[in-house]
């Protein structure tokens, strides 16, 4: 049913008209400078009415916030009831370095804890590996055994911080780390919360960072998914990624529709494989966004995207529980969006983009550094990038009421056409036989490299601006100060592991990698095997070559 | 008149990192503009692609890497390239680059360090200017 009354339509109508002749006047004097669009390619009308969103019903599409379709969050009371969790993507160099920017962090009102591994890491190479040299603790923290993941917690309640791991093919180990490390502080697995992002497919579609191929990878992921339920019942074990295919340079679109396409895709597999009913594990499905520089296309992404997945969950596959039907978000603004170019004013890019995301109804933010285009942010940068989203939730009142743009023509009308235009990719995607066979078939990727390439051409061509880049020039650039990851680390590392494989009990490792092997030829979960062959300090690698072995390793087919 | 060949070029993704968004724009403007070009995909160790550079008969190779081991990384490229008497082929760089290092890659004989932000113009501009086949 309608929002508006017949007279309002009409009266509505009758105002376009008059509107028109007066656009028209003053197009005399200031004609239209552009084809005005979203970022992403939408058109965008100059005004919106009651007619854009005349087909919109308030309790269908827009409705209340914690109840379906959930298009204005799912929590009930939103802000007022818990701010969104400030949770800043951190890790460099050796895990005492890591562990003392955590604090510092912490100490600064930061709310939740959030991993970046180093390279190594996270290919599942230990750092004494040559695929490992110079690359060691440089884009991360350097994680090769327990030892290491027990001095990352030191002094962490991990019991009542939630921790957030960005690790994907050896994600199983990462996590089983945690696991134990949580057990030797006392706190049981049913007491610790956080999310490991154990998103592959995305992986292969842009980010890269692949392992084993694509089928055993999801059934990694299925036993992850069976583990939580039954024996870590607060803990994502999934965070279903749009980010970094946006960040390869997807639209806003594309971004939401791959990654609705993927969680897709993970229900099947659990179901398929694991015999396990939809609301026994949908609840603890998580999901992480990019906010991009165009505000209102982001908002409405994101209403766009609970309401979608409510759907998914609800009519797809006939999920009963209404936290199955929660689609509840982690936000990182957009690394892509920062230059190189006068980096100051990435500060204010990124303060735009948080605020898309806060209108928009995140669970949980990464504000990104201003100097995040040069390498990791020194503990400067990465301060003002948390005294953003401090400043957001606690001096601007944007949080008093909850997804104040319900009901704007504008964004009610972008929020069901991007809505629409994703619905089009997924069914597109369905005909092909679901994402798994749309990514051997190289769609996803073939599409947003497109859409990447057309953006760099509308940049290169000056039809995009970015300031400091195509635009407003700076003839000398001001110099930043930049982190600098000291060669020592590698050593240091290299050193700290030897000496675990010195101390200890190798049989005992052995032993542990040979159950795991027989558990990944078959098909019980892995997991029990992979804590004990942590526990018994068996590395990262010696893990992970196990899964190398059983499974094969990928190759990335070069789609450009 | 003798038709000129065209320039081969190779793009490579050096190390662990798999930000490719920029090579792969970068070998499409390539092709785009007429010239032969083979990408190698992400994940390369730097024997790999001076392997890839000598067999595909290149003249060019622009190699990536975002993940601030590039001082490691393309240096070794050169050496391999020279080790096997491959020092023709021109070899040039970008990505996530501090400023101080690129006096250092140039040193090592990457020809040129193209930073974030560069039009694919200012890259094609640059090549013609400076590459001839190396063959």
């Amino acid at each position: 049913m309608t929002m508006f009354s017949d007279k309002t339509l009409d009266e509505a109508r009758r105002g376009m008209e008059r509107w028109r002749e007066e656009a028209r006047k003053s197009a005399d004097r200031f004609p239209e400078q552009k084809l005005f669009c979203t970022i992403s390619g939408l058109p965008v009308e100059p005004v919106y009415t009651p007619e854009n969103i005349k087909d919109s019903d308030f309790a269908e599409s827009i409705g209340y916030p914690g109840m379906y379709p959930f298009t204005r969050g799912c929590q009930a009371t939103g802000y007022r009831g818990k701010v969104w969790t400030f949770r800043m993507f951190s890790g460099l160099g050796t895990a005492e370095d890591t562990n003392r920017r955590w604090h510092q962090l912490l100490k600064e009102g930061e709310t939740g804890l959030s991993t970046a591994f180093d390279f190594p890491t996270l290919m599942g190479y230990d750092s004494d590996s040559p695929r490992a040299v110079s690359e060691v603790g440089k884009c991360g923290v350097a994680i090769d055994t327990l030892a290491d993941f027990e001095i990352l917690t030191r002094g962490i309640p991990l019991d009542k911080v939630t921790t957030s791991m960005t690790i994907n093919p050896p994600a199983s180990v990462l996590w089983a780390m945690y696991l134990v490390a949580a057990e030797k502080q006392g706190v049981s697995w049913d007491k610790v919360g956080g999310t490991i992002q154990n998103d592959m497919l995305k992986e292969f579609i842009a980010q890269k960072t692949f392992m084993c191929p694509p089928e055993p990878s999801i059934r990694l992921i299925s036993d992850t998914i069976e583990f939580g339920t039954k024996y870590v019942p607060r803990w994502n074990t999934i965070s279903i990624s749009g980010y970094h295919m946006r960040e390869a340079g997807a639209t806003a679109v594309q971004e939401l529709a791959f990654t609705l396409a993927d969680g897709i895709a993970y229900v099947e597999d659990v179901i398929r494989r694991k015999k396990l009913e939809v609301d026994a594990f949908a609840p603890r499905l998580s999901f992480f966004f990019d906010a991009h520089m165009d505000f209102f296309e982001e908002i409405a992404k994101f209403r766009a995207a609970r309401r979608m997945w409510a759907k998914i969950m609800k009519e797809r596959f006939k999920a009963k529980n209404p936290r199955s039907w929660w689609l509840r978000f982690h936000t990182q603004t957009a690394g892509c969006s920062l230059t190189h170019q006068q980096p100051y004013n990435n500060i204010v890019r990124t303060t735009i983009e948080a605020l898309a995301a806060v209108l928009g109804g995140t669970q949980s933010l990464h504000t990104n550094s201003f100097d995040e285009e040069f390498a990791l942010p020194t503990e400067f940068a990465a301060t003002i990038a948390l005294r953003t989203q401090q400043i957001l939730a606690e001096e601007t009142g944007v949080i008093n009421t909850i997804d104040p743009l319900a009901g704007s023509y504008f964004v009610e009308a972008l929020t069901n056409q991007i809505e629409a235009e994703a619905w089009k990719y997924i069914e597109k995607i369905d005909e092909m036989g679901g994402m798994l066979a749309a990514i051997a078939q190289g769609f996803p990727q073939r599409e947003i490299a497109n859409a990447a390439y057309e953006f760099k051409r509308q940049v290169d061509s000056q039809k995009r601006v970015v300031v400091g880049v195509n635009k407003y020039v700076a003839k000398e650039e001001t110099p930043v100060e930049i982190l600098k990851i000291d060669e020592r680390v590698e050593a240091e590392q290299v050193k700290r592991l030897r000496e675990v494989k010195r101390t200890r009990d190798n049989r005992k490792v052995a032993q542990t990698l040979r159950e795991l092997r027989r558990a990944c030829q078959g098909e019980e979960n892995v997991m029990p095997y992979v804590i004990e062959a942590v526990r018994a300090y068996a590395t990262e690698q010696e893990i992970c070559d196990v899964y190398r072995e059983v499974f094969g390793e990928y190759r990335d087919p070069g789609f450009y | 008149m003798k038709q000129k060949r065209k320039l081969r070029v190779l793009i490579a993704k050096l190390g662990l990192d798999g930000h490719d968004r920029g090579a792969r724009i970068v070998a499409r403007g390539f092709r785009d503009a007429g010239f032969e070009v083979i990408y190698t995909g992400v994940h390369q160790t730097p024997e790999q692609v001076a392997n890839a550079a000598i067999q595909e008969d290149v003249d060019l190779v622009g190699l990536s890497c975002l993940s601030g081991a590039h001082l490691y990384l393309f240096r070794e490229v050169v050496r391999q390239l020279r080790e096997r008497g491959a020092d023709n082929i021109t070899v040039i760089g970008g990505g996530v680059i501090p400023q101080e290092d690129i006096p250092k890659l140039k040193e090592a004989g990457i020809k040129e360090i193209f930073l974030p932000g560069t039009p694919l113009d200012e890259i094609l501009k640059w090549t013609e200017e400076n590459v001839k086949p190396a063959g």
